[in-house]
């Protein structure tokens, strides 16, 4: 058996905490941006994508970042330029910020919040902040429709994103995602601990609500209209340009990762591997090399799952405004409730 | 200032403590004497994550956790929402300060005069000590589903007819 027992010291660990923190938010952005928005959407367009920078393409973008960063930094006359320049990165510290509470393996943690969903769940609304001073301080009328749209599908998708994880959060009797984890790993179905108990199976409804709302929270198509780009340009981002508009970019497709980290997590057992499979018995048991194999378990899952999103990205049409808000008010929202009380009736039941 | 720097206070929490406290209080003045809404409510933004920052000090995560999500995450969001869907002027505004401002300003003092009476009184003497660890959600939901399971639910309620009573007023037919 490896042993990757190694004594760190606390500067090391805080190093590693950064270093890890920022690759845990870039990584995700860029394959997700490579594999799926340049690569995916191509083949099923029947087309190949970028293919001339580097092998099939791969390092196109290396050359898309190299393009943003050397165009001039345009701020309109009448805007208001400081909060135009604050804007976007708001939205970026948010998702760095979210980053934070996700487990990747048994000590590869950033930090260890009792609260942790409640906490990545908060900080989740802080971007919405970004979003709206984004539309208004570009002083365009195009920019303040899209800041408000943004800002009004944001506030209505994020409570069925809660409630769906207040079902989990039941079931496992814990609001720390390390908890959850383990509770996953370590559960068995009827006796059969050959795969742990992943909360999808029992919480599917909530998975599906989660997910949907992750759709909707990133702006991804078809809740895109507050960038609907054949009405209103490009919503809060028409007026920005060069490494402002990278960092809006970067934004949301890192938001798309770590959204997805938090799913496997909540759902699909997270970094883990069935405790059972090793004979652990508890977290302090697993052995310390699934701090180099839980990142990986934890990548895969997130590519799964922004896959899923992105293929709903290239195959729907958008939802009208009227359509979107219904669907949250009335459909996701009652539902959501159901699901929290079933799950705690059959919670105190069994 | 001799209890500050004794053996069982933690300095580094205190030193945070003033610092948040000093970026709180320009804020706060920024709010009253900004000449912009949208610019007023982004301090009061940075009040309100000051307050956080100072739960987070005294080891309350969880209350720490809710202050932004109520404050910043759905109260400042829909301030922001608000202004920007009636006055969305960029630049100086010059009407913006009340006629009763100078009801306003001793009644203002005059209360938070007494709450740093009251409080001075009360606990002026007390040194708190540093925390082993945060409070844990459980600890904090056995008390507010046991001992303070009367007053959660009088809340509720509270809050209930606050949002009938939204919805009936805003409901024209």
């Amino acid at each position: 058996m490896m042993n990757l027992a190694l004594e760190i010291p606390y500067w090391g660990q805080s190093l590693l905490r950064v270093l890890g923190g920022i690759g845990a938010v870039l990584l995700p952005a860029g394959t997700i941006v490579y594999l799926f928005l340049f690569k995916m959407m191509s083949f099923m367009q029947s087309r190949l994508g970028p293919m001339e920078a580097g092998p099939f393409g791969s390092m196109q973008l290396l050359a898309e970042v190299g393009k943003w960063l050397q165009k001039e930094d345009i701020i309109p006359e009448n805007a208001d330029a400081k909060i135009y320049k604050i804007a976007p990165i708001i939205v970026l510290v948010s998702t760095f910020l979210l980053v934070v509470v996700v487990p990747f393996g048994p000590d590869a943690v950033f930090t260890n919040f009792s609260a942790g969903v409640f906490y990545a769940l908060a900080i989740g609304s802080v971007s919405v902040i970004g979003i709206l001073v984004a539309g208004w301080s570009s002083a365009n009328k195009y920019s303040l429709l899209g800041g408000l749209r943004a800002a009004g599908q944001l506030i209505a998708y994020e409570l069925p994103m809660v409630l769906a994880v207040v079902g989990v959060v039941i079931q496992a009797g814990s609001m720390n995602l390390q908890d959850i984890v383990v509770a996953q790993n370590s559960g068995s179905i009827f006796g059969w601990d050959g795969v742990g108990f992943p909360f999808v199976l029992t919480q599917f409804v909530g998975f599906l609500i989660f997910m949907i709302a992750v759709q909707a929270e990133l702006t991804q198509v078809p809740f895109d209209m507050p960038i609907a780009e054949s009405e209103l340009v490009s919503g809060y981002m028409t007026e920005y340009s060069g490494f402002r508009f990278l960092i809006f970019f970067i934004g949301e497709f890192a938001t798309a990762g770590v959204f997805a980290f938090i799913a496997s997590v909540l759902f699909l057992g997270g970094w883990g591997i069935p405790f059972s499979w090793f004979g652990w018995e508890s977290l302090d048991a697993v052995d310390n090399w699934m701090n180099i194999v839980g990142p990986i378990i934890m990548l895969t899952k997130m590519l799964v799952l922004t896959g899923i999103i992105m293929w709903v990205r290239f195959s729907y049409p958008r939802f009208r405004e009227d359509q979107l808000q219904r669907f949250a008010w009335k459909v996701l929202i009652p539902l959501s409730l159901a699901n929290i009380a079933v799950t705690a009736i059959l919670k105190v039941a069994i | 200032m001799s209890s500050l720097f004794a053996a069982d206070v933690n300095i580094a929490q205190n030193v945070g403590f003033y610092i948040i406290a000093a970026i709180m209080l320009f804020g706060a003045l920024r709010v009253v004497t900004g000449r912009n809404v949208v610019h007023a409510a982004l301090w009061l933004v940075v009040v309100l994550g000051g307050v956080a920052s100072q739960y987070l000090l005294a080891a309350a995560e969880f209350v720490a956790i809710s202050q932004v999500m109520v404050y910043i995450g759905a109260v400042m969001v829909l301030f922001l929402f608000g202004i920007m869907l009636t006055r969305a002027t960029i630049g100086e505004e010059s009407d913006l300060n009340n006629k009763n401002w100078s009801i306003g300003i001793p009644v203002a003092l005059l209360l938070a005069g007494t709450l740093v009476w009251v409080i001075v009184d009360q606990y002026g003497g007390e040194v708190l000590t540093s925390p082993e660890e945060p409070m844990s959600t459980t600890a904090i939901s056995d008390v507010f589903l046991r001992e303070g399971l009367v007053p959660f639910l009088a809340l509720s309620f509270v809050l209930l007819a606050a949002a009938i009573g939204a919805i009936v007023l805003a409901r024209k037919d």
